[in-house]
C-alpha cells in the first residue's frame, strides 16, 4: 500500500467506499428506462437527417442531381458536398509526434471522388426521418467506378492504383523500430526460430446505441448545441469550434447517457459534422441517428493488420530476438483529430512487452485503402501486439519442448527489476507480471488441467490451454495526443461543492457511457469527504458545466479523473473543516468528517452535521466573523507527468475444445489475473475485465467486418456479422493483484482494456495448443469453422 | 433504416385476407409473423404497396390432430409448437429441432407458415416439412389446392405459391411406431442459421427403409439427397461402409456457399451432419 506509515489511510477510514461493491445508483435508472440518449430527445422544430452513401468502394462523382429529392414530400433541404465548402474548413488525420504521417484533407461529404463504400455523398433533412429516406432514393447520381484498392500488401506495390492523386503511393505512415541487432540471434545456429505470418480481421465496436447526433444552433446568439453520444466532449467542442469557426465558447456539449462506445465515439465523422452544419444553416435542430446498417458502413472499424513475425530462443527458452513487419490498412484517409497510425504505433511498442528481449525489429506500414475509416477501438493495437508476442512464444516453447508456463517464467521482466525501459523505449513502473502468472497457475490449476488434457481428447475432440501475459496503456499523459497537436486533453478536473443540505455535488470532465464512472466518482468523493454515497450527485458530459478534462477513453476515466476528484474532494473537506473549527471553537486539525457529520479525530464524538453547518454557512452567516467567507466548494485537475503512460499488467488463460470435424471452437474456461492498481469497485473493475474478455473472444472468434475484393462490405446486419453471445461464453474467473501507481495517491491504474487486448491471444494459444498435435495451426483471427477446416486440410484452402 | 409508406390492412378472417390479396395481389405481402418481413421492410428490400396482416386471423393459428395428420396452421408460432403436446407425442423430429430454431424471442413470434412461405434456403422448417413429407395446403379466392413439401420449395426463396393465393395449414402425416428420426445442425452461435444441417426419417431403423434425408442451408433451397437415401437404403445407421458411400454421393449435389462459408466446407460440413445426425437417430 502507498503511504504505509500513514495512521490513518485515506483508504481505511470508516466510511470509505474505495475498494467496495457499491452498486450503481445509475444503473436504476437505466433498468428502469429512464435513461436519456440522444435519440430520446424531441426538440421542437427538430427535423431529421439521412444520407445517401456511395454504392461504391471507389468512384468518381460525375454528377448529383437532387431535384427530384427536394420537391419529395417532407423535404426541407437536400446538400452534396459542394453545399458545405464554404461552411467547414477541412480536417487532417496527422499528428507532428508521428512523423511523416500524411493523409489528405477530408470534407463531411464527398466531393468529386468517392473513396469507400459508406462514405457520405448526400444529405437530406426532412420532418422525419422515413421522408429523408425517401427523398435519398430519389437523388440521382452518376458515378464513374473505379479500381478499388483493397489488400493494404498490395496497395503498396508498384503496380497498385493511388487513391490519392496528390501521393505518389498509398503509404500514410511508416515507423521503425530497432534494438540491440536481431540477425545474429535469427543466424546463430543454437537457437530455435519460429516464423508465422499472422492476419487480424477487421472489426468494429457494435455499441447497443449507435452514433447520434442531435444539433442545435441560435443564429442571435450564434451559439451551437450538440446533443451527442460519446466520450469526448471537450474534444468535440474544440473540433467544431475549429472547423465550423465558432468561438469554443459558444459551442456546448451535452452527452447523457451513452449506450456503449469502445472507442466508436471519439473521432470526426462527416455525417456528424454535416449534422451540425445543416442545423445552423436552417437553424432548427437536427437529429441524425445512425441506423444499424449505416454504423457497420461508416463506424471506425479497428485491426486489420497482416503480419510477418520470427522469434528466436535459445536452448534454455530465453527469448533472443523478436522481429516483425506489419501491413495495416486505415481505408482511404486517417481519422482525425486522433488518426489511425496510433494502432500501429502501439503495435510497434507493445510487441514482447511484458518480456525481457534485447534485440528487437519492427516495421509498421499504414496503408490508405479503399474500405471505411480505421482507427482507435477498444485496447488499440493490443490484441495484435500481444497474440504476435504470445503465439510465437508458446510456438518456440513447444518446439524446444519446454512447457509453455516454464518459458514465460524466463523471459518475464522481474517483479522487482522496476522502473524499466523496454526496448522499444516504453517506460514501465509498479508491474507485477511475475506475481501475475504465478496467481493464474494458482487460479486456473494449471499441472491439474495438463494433466486432465492429454487423457480428455475423444473422437474429434480436442482440449487446449493457452496463455498470454500482457501489458496494457492506461492513464496515458498529453505525449499521447496532446503534444502532437490534437485539441485532446490528458488533464482532466473536478468540482466539488457542498449544498446547505450537507450533500456534495461533484462535476467531472470524465464521462460516463455505462461502465459505471459516475458511481466511481460518487465513491471517490463520498469516501473521502466522508459522507454517505446516496448525498453524492455527480454530472458529467457537459462542457458548460463540468471543468475542462479529456473524457474517457484509454481507460484513463477512473486513474485521473478519480484522482482529480480525490484531490478536490480533500480540498473541499479542509475548507469545511476550518469553518467548522471557527463555528466549533476547535482546530480543524483535530477534526474530521465522518457519516455526514462533523466530529472529533481523537475520539468520533459527533460535533455538529454538515446539513447544520451547512444552513448555518448559507443563511445565518451573520453568526460567522465577518472576514470569514466560506465558499464551499473546491476545484482540481490531475495528469500523469512523470510518465507518458501507467501501464498496467496481467495474466489470462483459456482452455478451448476445438472440434476437429466442424472445425468450431468452444471455450470452456478463462481465467484472468489483472493488476490494475487500487481496485476502487471491484464488481465494476470484474464486469470490465469480463466484459473486455468477452469482446476479445469476439475478436478471436467470430467478430469480422468482410469485404468482397472489390471493397463492397459483405456483412452489415446483426444477422451476418457475428457477435459473440452469452451462449458460448464461458465463466471469466478473475483475481486481483493490487500494485498501486505511484503517479497518483488514489493509486488507480485503468482497467477497461485488459479483456480486450488479451483474450485473442490466449484464445489462438489455447487452439494452437489443442491442433499442435495433428501438426496444424491457425495464426488468423477470428479463427472461423472454415479456416480451421482448412488449416486442418480437411477442406481446401 | 425506416419502411418505406405502405397502406396497412389487418383482416380478421381468411376470406376477407384473401379478398384483399385478390383485389391487391401484385403490390400486396402477406405479413406473418415479421421476424424476416419487417427488417426486410426496414432495409427496403421489400417496398410493397400494401402490407396485409394475418396476425389476427385465428382460424389460421390452430393444431389439430386427425387419425392420420396433424394439421397446423399456417399462423402457429413456433412458441406454440413448443408447447403443444400434440406435437410433442406425434411429431419426434419438428419438436427435436424447434430449440434450434434462432432464440426464443423469434420463436415467440415466428410462424410455420410464414417460414414456408419466406423459404430461406438456410432456414431449419423447410427442410423439416419435406423430411416429414408434409403437405402444404393454399387456398385463393378461388380454389384450394395441396402442393407436398418436396415440390412447394423451388427455388432461392421461391415456393409454388401462386398469385393470389395464402398457405392456410400444413399437414404433416403421423409418422409409423419404427419410423425414427435424426436433427443435427452446425452453428457457429446457438440460434444462428446452420452453416450446414440435416433433417431424418425413416420408416424403420433396422435395417433402414424409405429414408428422406433433407440438407439446409447448403444449397439454394433445401435438398433432397435421394442418392444419400439409397446409399443408406437397407442398412444400418452405423454402417460406416454406407456411411461413406452416403457422403461421397454429397459430391453430386449442387451445393452453394455464403459469405463466411465456401462450397467445400459446405460440403464437409454436411457430411459431418449427416454421420451425426445418424447416430443420434431416434
Amino acid at each position: 500500500m502507498a503511504n504505509k506509515n500513514a495512521p490513518l489511510h485515506l483508504f481505511d477510514r470508516p466510511n470509505s467506499y474505495i475498494g467496495q461493491s457499491v452498486p450503481r445508483p445509475e444503473a436504476h435508472n437505466l433498468l428502469a428506462g429512464r435513461g436519456q440518449y440522444v435519440d430520446d430527445l424531441q426538440l421542437p422544430r427538430m427535423l431529421h437527417a439521412a444520407f445517401l452513401r456511395s454504392p461504391y468502394a471507389h468512384a468518381d462523382i460525375l454528377t448529383i442531381d437532387t431535384t427530384a429529392a427536394a420537391d419529395s414530400a417532407g423535404v426541407v433541404a437536400v446538400y452534396s458536398g459542394a453545399d458545405f465548402a464554404d461552411q467547414v474548413t477541412p480536417w487532417v488525420g496527422e499528428l507532428t509526434h508521428l512523423t511523416g504521417l500524411r493523409s489528405p484533407p477530408q470534407m463531411p461529404l464527398a466531393i468529386d471522388t468517392a473513396t469507400w463504400q459508406g462514405e457520405p455523398v448526400a444529405m437530406v433533412v426532412a420532418s422525419s426521418r422515413a421522408l429523408a429516406e425517401d427523398a435519398c432514393a430519389l437523388i440521382d447520381v452518376q458515378y464513374q467506378p473505379r479500381e478499388a484498392v483493397c489488400d493494404p500488401v498490395a496497395a503498396l506495390l508498384p503496380e497498385s492504383p493511388v487513391i490519392h492523386s496528390e501521393y505518389k503511393n498509398n503509404l500514410a505512415w511508416e515507423r521503425d523500430v530497432t534494438a540491440g541487432d536481431v540477425e545474429p540471434a535469427f543466424a546463430d545456429p543454437a537457437n530455435t526460430v519460429v516464423e508465422q505470418v499472422l492476419r487480424f480481421g477487421r472489426h468494429t465496436g457494435v455499441t447497443l446505441e449507435p452514433r447520434s447526433s442531435v444539433v442545435e444552433f441560435n443564429p442571435a446568439e450564434q451559439t451551437l448545441t450538440y446533443h451527442y453520444s460519446g466520450q469526448a466532449p471537450h474534444m468535440m467542442q474544440a473540433v467544431l469550434a475549429k472547423h465550423m469557426q465558432l468561438p469554443e465558447e459558444n459551442i456546448r456539449i451535452i452527452a447523457r447517457d451513452v449506450g456503449g462506445s469502445f472507442g466508436i465515439k471519439i473521432h470526426t465523422y462527416g455525417d456528424d459534422i454535416a449534422t451540425a452544419l445543416a442545423a445552423r444553416l436552417l437553424a432548427r435542430p437536427v437529429k441524425f441517428i445512425a441506423d444499424r446498417l449505416e454504423s457497420f458502413a461508416s463506424d471506425i472499424h479497428a485491426r486489420d493488420h497482416h503480419i510477418k513475425a520470427r522469434l528466436a530462443v535459445t536452448s534454455d527458452g530465453t527469448i533472443a530476438a523478436l522481429q516483425m513487419y506489419d501491413y495495416t490498412g486505415i481505408g482511404p484517409y486517417s481519422m482525425y483529430p486522433r488518426t489511425s497510425a496510433i494502432e500501429c504505433n502501439q503495435i510497434l511498442n507493445l510487441t514482447g512487452a511484458p518480456y525481457k528481449i534485447e534485440n528487437y525489429h519492427a516495421n509498421g506500414k499504414v496503408v490508405f485503402q479503399n474500405k471505411n475509416m480505421m482507427c482507435q477501438y477498444r485496447a488499440v493495437g493490443h490484441p495484435v501486439a500481444m497474440a504476435v508476442a504470445d503465439s510465437l512464444l508458446e510456438q518456440a516453447a513447444r518446439e524446444i519442448k519446454m512447457d509453455v508456463v516454464e518459458i514465460r517464467r524466463r523471459n518475464l521482466i522481474e517483479d522487482n527489476a522496476y522502473p524499466v525501459v523496454s526496448a522499444t523505449g516504453m517506460k514501465f513502473a509498479d508491474l507485477s507480471h511475475q506475481q501475475a502468472l504465478e496467481r493464474l497457475v494458482e487460479l486456473m490449476q494449471y499441472e491439474k488441467l495438463r494433466k486432465q488434457q492429454s487423457t480428455a481428447n475423444e473422437n474429434s475432440i480436442r482440449t487446449g490451454i493457452g496463455l498470454v501475459s500482457m501489458v496494457e496503456v492506461t492513464n496515458p499523459s498529453p505525449m499521447f495526443y496532446g503534444i502532437g497537436g490534437a485539441p485532446i486533453s490528458a488533464q482532466d478536473g473536478a468540482t466539488v461543492r457542498m449544498d446547505a443540505a450537507g450533500a456534495l455535488h461533484v462535476s467531472c470532465s470524465i464521462t460516463e457511457q455505462g461502465q459505471g464512472t459516475n458511481t466511481i466518482i460518487a465513491q471517490v468523493a463520498a469516501g473521502v469527504f466522508g459522507v454517505d454515497i446516496k448525498r453524492v450527485k455527480v454530472t458529467t458530459g457537459d462542457t458548460a458545466t463540468t471543468p475542462y478534462g479529456g473524457g474517457t477513453w484509454a481507460s484513463r476515466g477512473a486513474g485521473i479523473g478519480g484522482e482529480a476528484v480525490l484531490l478536490a474532494a480533500d480540498a473541499l473537506k479542509q475548507q469545511v473543516l476550518e469553518v467548522a473549527a471557527i463555528v466549533l471553537q476547535s482546530n480543524a486539525d483535530s477534526l474530521d468528517i465522518s457519516q455526514g457529520n462533523v466530529i472529533d479525530k481523537s475520539d468520533s464524538a459527533q460535533r455538529m452535521s454538515l446539513d447544520e453547518l451547512g444552513k448555518l454557512v448559507y443563511y445565518r452567516g451573520s453568526e460567522l466573523p465577518a472576514e470569514v467567507q466560506p465558499e464551499f466548494v473546491a476545484t482540481r485537475h490531475f495528469r500523469v507527468s512523470d510518465f507518458p503512460f501507467v501501464f498496467t499488467n496481467g495474466a489470462m488463460a483459456a482452455q478451448v475444445e476445438v472440434d476437429t470435424d466442424t472445425g468450431i471452437v468452444k471455450v470452456l474456461d478463462f481465467w484472468v489475473v489483472e493488476d490494475c492498481g487500487r481496485v476502487i469497485n471491484p464488481k465494476l473493475v470484474d464486469e470490465q475485465i469480463r466484459g473486455g474478455v468477452v469482446q476479445g473472444i469476439g475478436g478471436a472468434l467470430f467478430e469480422e467486418c468482410l469485404y468482397s475484393d472489390d471493397g463492397q462490405l459483405l456483412n452489415a446486419t446483426m444477422a451476418d456479422y457475428l457477435v459473440p453471445m452469452a451462449g458460448e461464453m464461458p465463466d471469466i474467473h478473475i483475481a486481483h493483484i493490487e500494485t498501486p501507481t505511484s503517479t497518483s495517491t488514489l493509486g488507480a491504474k485503468g482497467a477497461g482494456e485488459a479483456g480486450t487486448g488479451g483474450a485473442p491471444a490466449a484464445i489462438l494459444n489455447a487452439i494452437n495448443d489443442a491442433l499442435a498435435p495433428l501438426g496444424a495451426s491457425i495464426h488468423t483471427m477470428p479463427a472461423t469453422p472454415e479456416r480451421i477446416l482448412q488449416a486442418l486440410g480437411e477442406v481446401p484452402t | 433504416m425506416k419502411a418505406p409508406d405502405f397502406n396497412y390492412q389487418r383482416p380478421a378472417s381468411l376470406s376477407a385476407a384473401l379478398q384483399l390479396l385478390h383485389d391487391n395481389d401484385q403490390d400486396a405481402q402477406l405479413l406473418a409473423g415479421g421476424q424476416s418481413l419487417m427488417p426486410m421492410l426496414h432495409l427496403r428490400i421489400a417496398q410493397p404497396d400494401m402490407l396485409i396482416d394475418l396476425n389476427r386471423i385465428d382460424e389460421l393459428a390452430t393444431i389439430d390432430a386427425g387419425d392420420a395428420h396433424i394439421e397446423i396452421g399456417s399462423m402457429v408460432r413456433y412458441a406454440q409448437l413448443e408447447a403443444s403436446e400434440q406435437i410433442k407425442t406425434c411429431l419426434p423430429l419438428i419438436c427435436s429441432a424447434l430449440p434450434h430454431i434462432a432464440h426464443s424471442a423469434i420463436r415467440n413470434r415466428g410462424t410455420i407458415g410464414g417460414s414456408a412461405a419466406l423459404a430461406d434456403p438456410a432456414a431449419e422448417m423447410p427442410a423439416l416439412l419435406i423430411a416429414s413429407n408434409a403437405s402444404i395446403n393454399l387456398v385463393s379466392t378461388k380454389a384450394s389446392r395441396v402442393v407436398s413439401a418436396d415440390d412447394f420449395f423451388t427455388g432461392l426463396y421461391e415456393t409454388a405459391l401462386q398469385p393470389g393465393e395464402i398457405i392456410k395449414s400444413i399437414s404433416i402425416p403421423k409418422p409409423g411406431n419404427n419410423s425414427v428420426f435424426g436433427f443435427y445442425e452446425i452453428t457457429r452461435r446457438h440460434g444462428d442459421y446452420a452453416m450446414a444441417g440435416v433433417a431424418i426419417s425413416a420408416q424403420q431403423q433396422s435395417p433402414l427403409h424409405k429414408m428422406r434425408v433433407v440438407f439446409f442451408g447448403v444449397a439454394e433451397k433445401p435438398l433432397r439427397a435421394h442418392n444419400c437415401e439409397q446409399a443408406l437404403e437397407n442398412g444400418t445407421a452405423n454402417d460406416s461402409g454406407a456411411i461413406d458411400l452416403a457422403i461421397k454421393s454429397l459430391e453430386q449435389l449442387p451445393l452453394m456457399g455464403d459469405q463466411h462459408t465456401g462450397v467445400d466446407s459446405k460440403r464437409h460440413l454436411a457430411g459431418v451432419a449427416l454421420k451425426r445426425a445418424l447416430q443420434e437417430l431416434h
